[in-house]
């Protein structure tokens, strides 16, 4: 446990390396060519680390002196998060482009945001957990303001800038907390010492404001204020982008923080757990019915789709945790094939994101309808969808552990949920057709979307190993 | 898989299979949309052929399942398809249904290929529903059937379209996610989906306590309650019916008669085959309110068809009062009581698709519902005149029509267990005569007022032609009735060994039930 073992981290220090090479390739190049080219080597970085977390075995292993932990989870996530970032990568490299913004440092941003990610979901260490956030929240402060010479793109970097920092004092502030409580900060120590189950009144004040600041990084009510304002401003690549690694990151962090370290008192915590995740599956529903742009609708999407993952959570299970990665494995998949979509609404060269310019789609483009109208049936959880089937998951663990209460207002998000997708739907197919959007779709865009909603229709079949590899991964929180 | 059991599977997914190759065709001129009228019409025609071979192959003295393919599938689940004799009926009733509402929809102009492929996609989750032993693969068929109904409700339908299939997805969607809630709890609890093993399965029915209220009937109740809350809605029955009117007046001829004739027969269905034997003891609980329930859905829905002036909106409404008598039927839980719920709910198949076929047949001359345009229609269209009267018949329960079979098995069996509950529902059959003649009194009778009918055509050789396997399936089950209860008495009769094993034998159920009741009441 006290050795380097930096194959562990093998993933990780690809990632970095590839980081610190493509910032000084940018530096020493010039121009936009230079940056794309950069922004294809930055998807081959994380192809290659996607692969090597595939290939990693199936055992536990430390490194770096027991701050950093490879195992099921971590591979897991690392899996969906590089392969979906290479995924957005590609896609933004057109609209990037389009909007004069495709410098060579946004490729490499994105790198080390993936990296503080990937560090997130393996950190056995409350230091380590917050030396990883914090490299994936300023890398993201930055992509939000990525766009300087737009006022929203600004506005929204700052915004998430001043509250970020707030929960990033908040997680410290609490881990300061545990540690002057557990005398220690590693997750390993923090539960030997709860092992009676006896956790004092600083520990549970250090345990809430944990979970506070880790609340506010995957924008559960109430902490997602800024999620609505922050996902408009900023450019849609990279909304696209917040929606889904990090979102997969910081649920992972919160599994990996609440099981791990904190698996002893279950019971103290899973009320917290319970409220966020009620909160969030009313506030994304109800919230959501009034929007009008569809990126702020994707924002409060996300929102009530962290509470449904949360009810696995607050079950509180290895059950609950397997469910967590398989929700957040099929949220990621569909939320990238929507904002495949989002990223060629194009009407004379314009990028428009109102839902009202969807009208009547199907006349203009009848695949790229079926396909949005699949995914977003999915998103509304609709059988026989992906969609339904991570809730299906959720909500099994929920019942299983006998969270009845929580799972009647599930119900009732589900249903009012369901209205605003079934509002997307309407407006493509009922609706009598607008302009038209400046076609075609992109080639990627089209793979993109066409492929999201192929895996979310099939899913059904056998679940694609996708059920199997996530009951492997939480294996690790077996009692 | 057997070589039989692949039979039904074909009939399960052929008709989707050839949707999904229907909505990538290319194409949407003349000559494509012919094609795909005509590939429809014989895909499901096909389909109909394959599912007589199926039944012809049935075994009706037993009340196993038959057919059975089982295949492993996500997790514990199991793709696991059959059929036994109550789900073989309707089955048959939905393959024989479809070829008819494609041939309905002949005329239909707007978006063919994506209409007929939304059709198609629909008759396998309807069979699905039907036959699916797994409860997960049941449910999957039974929500999925919310997505292509709302489209057809949505872009195929009326003036308030949008509204009424919205309506009617967030009515559905709200009952099925609580069962599915109580579908998982079961699944924990008896540690399989499968349906056959579920059915043998005893669920806690000891008192449990929620908010201080004291739950007789205990996990039972509970569990029957979220289930009913799915079925009740789609059956649909009083108070939870108010999105079928909505839905039946705004969608397409075709896509009302699907809902009258076959969905809402899967609610019916579910109690059947959920709440009655899986939850026999909350079933005998709850009787009372389900019978209560039906009285009033069969009184106030028929007062209120009395009053309606629209005419799909006045057969919707007399839809809610027939189910009135399965919901009825089938909590009498007796072998006359379920029996004739099945059977009324075959024969509701027929005759209220008939009628909104019937109402499509003037709605595509006049294009217009409203009772008060028409009139002195007998003039013009006898051939009309003549089927309309038929099925108004039946509709009202005359004897000699499938109708009557079905109300009079319903009434009895209710007779047995709840005496006022029969009587009460017995008085519907009278409200019901009074607003379907009174319909056709002021639709067909009478001279031509309105100069907009003095040139009206009578019915087609196509329209005829739809009509003539539903006037001889009417009549046949209704001169013959036991070509079809033969089939599914069987089955009931297991279903029923069950439930009175659990709950006391059947005199002693009547005499609880009948304790309250004067028996003289119900001689006159």
């Amino acid at each position: 446990m006290e050795t380097l073992n930096l194959l562990a981290a093998g993933p990780e220090l690809i990632l970095a390396a590839g980081a610190i090479i493509l910032l000084m390739f940018g530096v020493f190049t010039k121009g936009e060519s230079a940056a794309v080219t950069t922004l294809w080597l930055a998807v081959g970085v994380l192809v290659l680390a996607g692969i090597f977390a595939y290939a990693q075995t199936g055992d536990t292993e430390y490194a770096f002196g027991g701050v950093f932990v490879s195992d099921g989870v971590s591979r897991f996530a690392n899996v969906f998060m590089f392969f979906g970032s290479a995924v957005v990568l590609i896609l933004s490299r057109d609209y990037m482009i389009r909007a004069k913004s495709m410098l060579f440092e946004f490729p490499v941003l994105v790198l080390f945001a993936v990296l503080g990610m990937a560090m997130m979901v393996s950190s056995a260490d409350l230091i380590s957990l917050y030396v990883g956030l914090e490299l994936q929240s300023l890398s993201l402060y930055v992509l939000a303001a990525f766009r300087r010479d737009s006022t929203r793109s600004t506005e929204a970097g700052l915004k998430y800038f001043v509250l970020g920092a707030l929960s990033s004092g908040l997680l410290l502030y609490g881990s300061s907390f545990v540690y002057g409580y557990a005398g220690s900060t590693e997750f390993v120590a923090i539960a030997e010492r709860l092992k009676d189950g006896d956790a004092g009144v600083g520990f549970l004040i250090g345990l809430a404001l944990v979970i506070a600041g880790l609340a506010f990084k995957i924008s559960a009510a109430p902490f997602h204020m800024w999620t609505p304002d922050v996902y408009e401003g900023a450019p849609t690549p990279i909304t696209a982008f917040f929606a889904t690694a990090p979102k997969v990151a910081a649920s992972v962090l919160l599994v990996r923080v609440l099981y791990g370290a904190f698996g002893e008192v279950a019971d103290h915590w899973w009320q917290i757990i319970w409220f966020l995740s009620a909160a969030s599956m009313l506030v994304g529903g109800v919230a959501a019915i009034g929007q009008t742009d569809i990126k702020r609708l994707m924002a409060y999407s996300s929102i009530g789709h962290m509470g449904f993952a949360m009810l696995g959570l607050a079950a509180g299970t290895a059950k609950g945790a397997e469910s967590v990665l398989i929700y957040l494995a099929i949220y990621l998949v569909m939320n990238i094939g929507v904002f495949a979509f989002i990223l060629s609404m194009r009407r004379d060269g314009v990028h428009v994101t109102k839902i009202d310019d969807l009208a009547g789609l199907w006349k203009a483009d009848g695949l790229s309808t079926f396909c949005l109208g699949v995914l977003m049936f999915s998103l509304a959880g609709i059988p026989p969808l992906a969609g339904f089937w991570a809730k299906f998951y959720v909500f099994q663990a929920a019942v299983d552990a006998g969270l009845i209460w929580l799972l009647i207002v599930a119900v009732a998000g589900t249903v009012i949920s369901c209205f605003y997708y079934l509002r997307i739907v309407k407006i493509m197919v009922f609706d009598d057709p607008a302009d038209a959007f400046d076609g075609p779709m992109l080639i990627e865009n089209r793979l993109t979307l066409f492929g999201s909603a192929v895996l979310v229709f099939i899913f059904v079949v056998g679940g694609l190993g996708v059920p199997e590899m996530a009951a492997e991964a939480a294996s690790v929180f077996a009692k | 898989m057997t070589d039989e059991s692949f039979l039904l599977n074909l009939v399960l997914w052929l008709p989707a299979v050839w949707g999904l190759v229907l909505l990538f065709m290319r194409g949407d001129d003349e000559p494509e949309r012919k094609l795909a009228r005509r590939m429809s019409l014989g895909m499901t025609a096909f389909v109909f052929v394959l599912s007589v071979i199926v039944f012809m192959g049935f075994d009706s003295d037993t009340a196993d399942f038959q057919y059975v393919t089982e295949v492993p599938w996500l997790g514990p689940m199991e793709y696991k398809i059959g059929v036994d004799g109550i789900s073989i009926l309707f089955v048959m009733l939905t393959t024989m249904i479809m070829p008819l509402v494609i041939l309905a929809s002949w005329k239909v102009e707007k978006r063919v290929r994506e209409y007929f492929a939304a059709f198609l996609i629909l008759e396998t989750l309807m069979i699905g529903v039907f036959v699916s032993l797994d409860l997960f693969l049941f449910y999957l068929f039974f929500e999925a059937g919310l997505i292509p109904m709302f489209l057809i409700i949505g872009i195929w339908g009326g003036q308030r379209r949008i509204y009424a299939s919205f309506k009617f997805f967030l009515y559905t969607l709200l009952g099925s996610v609580l069962m599915l809630i109580a579908m998982l709890w079961l699944v924990i609890e008896a540690g399989t989906s499968d349906i056959v093993d579920l059915l043998n399965y005893t669920v806690a029915s000891e008192p449990i306590t929620v908010l201080g209220f004291d739950i007789a009937g205990g996990a039972q109740t509970l569990c029957w309650l979220a289930f009913f809350s799915s079925f009740a809605v789609k059956m649909p029955m009083w108070p939870v019916h108010t999105w079928l009117p909505d839905a039946h007046v705004e969608a397409p001829t075709a896509g009302s008669v699907v809902l009258a004739a076959i969905l809402l027969k899967l609610g019916g269905y579910g109690f059947i085959r959920f709440n009655l034997p899986m939850f026999p003891i909350a079933s005998h609980h709850l009787a009372d309110f389900v019978f209560f329930l039906s009285v009033v859905a069969i009184i106030y829905t028929s007062l209120v068809a009395l009053m309606q002036e629209d005419i799909k909106k006045l057969i919707a409404y007399s839809s809610v009062a027939h189910m009135g008598f399965v919901t009825m039927g089938i909590f009498a839980a007796n072998q006359q009581g379920v029996d004739g719920a099945i059977f009324q709910m075959i024969s509701h198949g027929f005759i209220s698709g008939a009628l909104f076929l019937c109402v499509g047949v003037i709605y595509d001359r006049m294009h217009t519902r409203e009772i008060k345009f028409y009139g002195g229609l007998v003039t013009r269209m006898p051939v009309f005149a003549s089927i309309f009267l038929l099925f108004t018949m039946g509709n009202v329960g005359l004897p000699g029509t499938s109708g009557f079979v079905g109300e009079f098995l319903t009434m009895m069996g209710a007779f047995k267990a709840n005496t006022y509950a029969a009587f009460f529902a017995a008085t519907g059959v009278i409200l019901s005569a009074g607003y379907a003649l009174w319909l056709y009194r002021r639709v067909v009778f009478g001279t031509i007022e309105n100069p907009a009918l003095e040139n009206i055509e009578d019915m087609s050789k196509r329209e005829i032609g739809i009509m003539i396997p539903l006037i001889a399936a009417t009549l046949f089950f209704g001169i013959y009735a036991n070509a079809a209860i033969d089939v599914f008495s069987p089955s009931v009769e297991n279903l029923l060994d069950g439930y009175y094993a659990a709950v006391g034998t059947p005199e002693s159920i009547v005499i609880a039930a009948g304790e309250g009741a004067p028996a003289p009441a119900s001689s006159h």
